[in-house]
């Protein structure tokens, strides 16, 4: 109990006072599951629209796989990576092990399917009609994307927060290829790691409390911004 | 379809922020990577030096304080990652770091000779303790390690179920450590110990800490590295005390090596000669020396300098002969 109190009260006292390691952690958490959130957005949004607008042969499994990835273990993302990006790996010249480099592609992997999926699911759940009203308007495949996707655009926005989520929060990928380097590659979730098994547990709290603050902050931003847009009338 | 355009403006806006951060941000951090390490030219921009350690070794808070130190005073920024002993020597073979601080003796003989390491030398050392419960309910205070695992082991087989032993189990300095008083004690591990465990024998799978905290909740007994159990006993009410604190098998040794430029020629070797000769100088002995003594009122490691000679057994390791830059053989 004595922790938990210490915790919070540490929380509040590395907050107001702009602790610049904890700062400069909380950063570079941010940072690097801003841009991994970004990179796969790039790739994953197009990918999920391609597979939803054509027609092909083994579609749904294609789905299937991508939406039983969701799931993809961490740990396992950052083993494939390691092993990738070591420096006798098949990418090793890059030199991206223990840096965030290898943080950001970790994740980007992590994140790929659940933007897609989600993606595909946003679009499909728009009314069929409107795919072939655009089709019959002579617009072409790249006008017709578009269009689709800025109808479908909250639905995908909310896949872009779940998977800028699920980022932020790992701790087994990034932990393995950014090896929890201090100045360097340490992010809140490793150092959360870091100093329970150091016993320093009211820290842990405290960096768990501003995790989560981000977490939320991020969210709540979003949100505002979905429903100022929607006039109210939001329906996501 | 108007009101969109604000909408993608306003997410593009915050995806540009965004981004324009980030490239920042790393641009910093990662810039200098493969820089050719400028040792004679004083440079603004930090040399960058991998370390790879062992838990039991970080966790103390040791190698922070290193951290600070080095690059005020060498400019020198060292990278310290932290995995248990066999991890670490996994990435050093693996090229992915330019120098290892770890404490498994016959790991870093098997390492050396396979050719992966060069300048081995001894920089610090102190004692594992087999800690337990007060109440010592194995009655084993007193005894030698052997003596004390062994009355376990015993113990644990005939069924008293307040008999727990948890060890790390993960391949790490201490963990081989463990195996090496089974060992004495005349156990094949694998087979007897490892293989045939009971519900005497937990093994957590973990760093040091983790195991402490495994070891507390269960009120069991563990072996445990002296500086890591004095930090975490002072962080927590950690309800364990030392139990078995003497005998040869219970010297923690901690050497550094330098990764061989012969298998990796890329890693920072000037860097990593430097750096080992600073730890083995008057002045990052006593540094080694004097950490933990206003905190815990003891030093939490001693360093190799206060040995008559520390190439004698159970040491077996030289401690004070500067290294030089090894030159590589051109094939």
């Amino acid at each position: 109990m004595d922790d938990i109190i210490d915790g919070v009260t540490q929380a509040i006292h590395l907050i107001v006072t702009m602790d610049p390691e904890v700062m400069e952690i909380a950063q570079r958490s941010l940072t690097v599951s801003s841009q991994a959130t970004l990179i796969a957005a790039l790739i994953a949004i197009p990918l999920g629209a391609a597979i939803y607008y054509f027609t092909f042969r083994g579609k749904r499994a294609v789905i299937g796989t991508i939406q039983t990835l969701y799931a993809l273990p961490t740990v396992l993302v950052g083993l494939l990576v390691y092993l990738l990006v070591s420096n006798s790996g098949p990418l090793g010249g890059l030199r991206f092990l223990y840096t965030t480099n290898a943080m950001v592609f970790a994740q980007v992997l992590l994140v790929i399917p659940i933007i897609a999926g989600l993606s595909i699911a946003g679009l499909s759940s728009l009314d069929k009609e409107m795919k072939y009203t655009i089709q019959s308007l002579n617009a072409n495949t790249f006008q017709a994307i578009i269009t689709l996707c800025r109808e479908a655009k909250f639905a995908i926005l909310s896949g872009v927060m779940l998977a800028f989520g699920r980022a932020i929060a790992e701790v087994g990928a990034v932990m393995m290829v950014g090896g929890n380097i201090r100045h360097f590659t340490r992010t809140l979730t490793t150092a959360i790691s870091l100093n329970t098994s150091m016993g320093e547990f009211s820290t842990s709290i405290a960096l768990g409390i501003i995790l989560l603050s981000i977490a939320l902050i991020v969210n709540f931003a979003m949100n505002i911004i979905q429903n100022w847009h929607s006039g109210g009338k939001k329906d996501v | 379809m108007k009101k969109l355009l604000p909408v993608f403006g306003m997410v593009l806006l915050l995806v540009a922020v965004i981004f324009a951060a980030g490239c920042v941000g790393t641009g910093d951090e990662s810039g200098n990577q493969t820089a050719t390490p400028t040792t004679s030219v004083p440079t603004a921009t930090p040399d960058q030096l991998k370390i790879a350690t062992t838990t039991s070794l970080y966790d103390t808070g040791l190698l922070d304080s290193v951290q600070d130190y080095y690059l005020t005073t060498y400019n020198v920024d060292l990278l310290i990652t932290s995995q248990g002993t066999g991890k670490a020597i996994q990435s050093a073979k693996n090229g992915d770091v330019d120098v290892l601080l770890v404490h498994a003796p016959a790991q870093e003989a098997e390492f050396m000779d396979s050719g992966f390491g060069v300048n081995h030398r001894g920089v610090a050392y102190n004692y594992f303790v087999i800690v337990g419960p007060e109440s010592d309910p194995a009655g084993i205070k007193n005894m030698t390690p052997e003596e004390g695992l062994t009355t376990l082991k015993n113990l644990g087989e005939a069924g008293n179920e307040s008999i727990i032993f948890v060890s790390r189990g993960d391949n790490s300095g201490t963990h081989s450590a463990e195996k090496a008083i089974w060992a004495a004690a005349g156990f094949n591990y694998t087979a007897d110990i490892s293989g045939n465990p009971g519900n005497w024998y937990v093994e957590t799978g973990s760093g040091m800490g983790d195991t402490l905290t495994v070891a507390g909740q269960k009120q069991a007994y563990t072996l445990t590295d002296e500086a890591t159990f004095l930090t975490y006993k002072k962080n927590n009410n950690l309800p364990l005390v030392p139990i078995i604190d003497e005998g040869e098998t219970l010297l923690n040794r901690y050497t550094v090596i330098t990764i061989s430029p012969e298998k990796f020629p890329d890693t920072n070797v000037d860097a990593a000669t430097n750096f080992t000769n600073w730890l083995i100088s008057a002045d990052g002995q006593k540094f080694i020396g004097d950490y933990g003594k206003e905190v815990y009122g003891k030093s939490l490691f001693s360093p190799m300098v206060t040995l008559a000679d520390s190439t004698l057994p159970p040491f077996n390791i030289d401690s004070t002969t500067p290294v030089t830059v090894p030159t590589v053989a051109t094939a």
